[in-house]
């Protein structure tokens, strides 16, 4: 991890396919330890600024570093966790292949050295994230959020100084999505990684975010959830009327173009029922 | 004929001994293409293309026909149809949607031309069918050789790319996030197989190379998870049923495919049974249920949370749940 700069900076950032400009002007820092949501609806570009991340995207202008150094593809500063998409059945791997997937999955050759190395760093990250007891469970057969936390241990296995969540809590359920949220909460206190984490939903996850981006219009605003998540904040940048509503404990975002909702802290305890 | 009869020319093993050391060179070329077969068919089923196979196959049968018919070498032939096939369904994306109508296109292109060069071709008809339903090839040393050569090509290939592709077959999104070059690695994975094809038709023949290719490796996941019991189980089944298959078929005058699928064949039941019948102590359904502290029966959360807020504003919140879920579909266009 390089100490002292900020995990991942964007300055005067610009996406745009053909003529639709997904945003610009984008300039974030996003420091080390610090918690990051990227909100939006469909097609603002939440994807594709973790695509530049990951040097699988170009900006159509200005420039984005990782760690201090411009982005480039297979960074081991990045640790990357994808929305769930359940293994098929069948998939041939364990719990603990798929994590080790990440600890040398992009090396060429057979692994004939280092046997012992490797499983012992599988068992610490499976240990880290509470997975050891499934570890030698086909993957197929794990539920969502085993397999979502599986996801969180490969994607630890270089110790990343960024953290890339894509939609990781879609398609479980509340109970394992705050389970998932507190993992990655945890593991950002403990390892000192900056977290990105896109999501359609900030509600399991809002207790923890230092940030919000919100991508919306060919445009974004940058602050704190509370700062952000307003009606005249949202409004402007939607350019037409939005409302952020207050209800029992719930704040949904009623807009024109897109609804959105998202529960504000203290729902949580109804949220697990 | 009665079943005694039948028998009889089944099994025939008069002197045996001798056949065994005229047709060791068989039995060799029988134990390489079986460790190709076995080692190389586990990553075709980690990446669901057991129908590709077929379809290199029947390019490899044209391509050796072809050759046949042209009086040029019937390997390099049938090594030049399975890769031009092999490099084709790469180029077109091994596991899209549209490999599968490419793969049925071919198929039948090649399995007619094959057809007309066996057709035209004025020599020996013994000859004329064993590409598709394999034989016991006199194999001389120096085919043995090329075939050597040809399988250490593909040994040492997949042992190069082995955990890449390995990431790259079952993980895809996180094997491209992590750098590698997914689309490159299915290139070179085709060629592979291209080649491990090509070799398994001259013994097995083009229309039951699936036996070589698929069957072991199918065993072998119906009895382990793990990828290193999986490709040790599927090289032994590939063995079993090859070097068995040879062995059987040594004294009779019948091709040895039908040894050799049915060996695989029974080994892929036994498999099915045995995963049928061993006991499921995880089941993901039966963990969710357990661990949810009082999540409520059912699907529970969803509609939970729908309800819930349903008190307030049902509409609001169902549309903004559809709107959500397609805003998070990963197929959004921004990363197309």
């Amino acid at each position: 991890m390089t100490s002292g700069g900020p995990a991942a900076s964007f300055r005067g950032a610009a996406l745009a396919f053909g003529r639709r400009t997904l945003w610009s002007g984008l300039n974030l820092d996003i420091q080390p330890g610090e918690y990051v949501a990227v909100l939006g609806g469909n097609g603002t570009g939440k994807t594709s600024l973790l695509r530049v991340l990951l040097g699988l995207q170009t900006l159509s202008s200005g420039t984005v570093e990782v760690a201090g150094a411009p982005v480039r593809r297979g960074s081991t500063e990045i640790g990357y966790v994808p929305q769930q998409r359940a293994f098929d059945d069948r998939t041939p791997l364990r719990g603990r292949d798929l994590v080790g997937m990440g600890v040398d999955g992009h090396r060429w050759g057979p692994r004939l050295l280092g046997r012992r190395a490797y499983r012992e760093r599988v068992d610490a990250l499976l240990e880290r994230v509470g997975a050891t007891e499934y570890a030698d469970a086909p993957v197929g057969t794990l539920s969502g959020g085993e397999q979502q936390r599986l996801r969180v241990a490969q994607a630890l296995a270089t110790d990343p100084s960024l953290l890339l969540f894509d939609e990781a809590l879609l398609s479980l359920d509340l109970q394992r999505q705050k389970q998932l949220a507190e993992l990655v909460a945890q593991q950002r206190d403990r390892t000192g990684a900056a977290v990105l984490f896109v999501t359609h939903d900030i509600n399991p996850i809002i207790d923890d975010v230092d940030r919000v981006l919100y991508l919306a219009n060919g445009s974004f605003r940058i602050g704190s959830p509370s700062e952000v998540l307003r009606s005249e904040v949202l409004s402007d940048l939607y350019g037409t009327s939005v409302e952020v509503m207050r209800v029992a404990g719930r704040v949904l975002v009623v807009g024109a173009e897109v609804v959105d909702h998202c529960d504000v802290p203290g729902h949580h305890e109804g949220a697990a029922l | 004929m009665n079943l005694e009869a039948i028998l009889d020319s089944v099994f025939v093993f008069d002197r045996y001994g001798d056949l065994l050391h005229l047709l060791q060179n068989s039995i060799w070329a029988g134990a390489l293409i079986g460790l190709v077969g076995g080692m190389i068919g586990t990553f075709v089923m980690m990446r669901d293309m057991a129908f590709s196979v077929h379809g290199i196959a029947e390019l490899s049968f044209a391509g050796g026909a072809i050759a046949l018919l042209v009086g040029a070498d019937i390997v390099t032939g049938s090594l030049m149809g399975s890769v031009v096939a092999a490099v084709i369904i790469g180029i077109v994306g091994a596991q899209s949607r549209e490999s599968n109508s490419v793969v049925g296109v071919l198929m039948p292109f090649g399995l007619g031309i094959g057809i007309l060069a066996l057709a035209l071709y004025q020599g020996r008809t013994a000859n004329r069918f064993a590409l598709l339903t394999g034989q016991i090839v006199s194999v001389d040393e120096v085919q043995l050789v090329s075939m050597a050569i040809l399988s250490a090509v593909v040994i040492a290939g997949l042992l190069v790319i082995w955990r890449p592709l390995s990431f790259a077959s079952t993980d895809p999104a996180v094997a491209r996030a992590r750098g590698l070059p997914v689309r490159a690695l299915s290139l070179a994975f085709m060629l592979l197989l291209g080649i491990a094809v090509a070799l398994s038709v001259q013994i097995i023949g083009a229309l039951l190379v699936l036996a070589l290719l698929i069957s072991p490796a199918a065993a072998a996941m119906n009895l382990s998870a793990s990828p290193v019991k999986i490709v040790v189980l599927s090289v032994v089944f590939a063995e079993v049923s090859m070097v068995g298959g040879i062995l059987l078929a040594l004294g009779g005058a019948l091709p040895i495919s039908p040894y050799v699928t049915t060996i695989s064949f029974l080994i892929w039941v036994l498999s099915w049974i045995l995963r049928r019948t061993r006991s499921r102590p995880r089941s993901s359904a039966a963990r969710d249920g357990a661990g949810a502290t009082g999540g409520g029966p059912g699907e529970g959360e969803d509609d939970d949370r729908s309800t819930r807020s349903g008190v307030h504003s049902s509409t609001g919140s169902a549309a903004g749940r559809t709107v959500m879920v397609t805003g998070s579909s990963p197929s959004g266009s921004p990363s197309a």
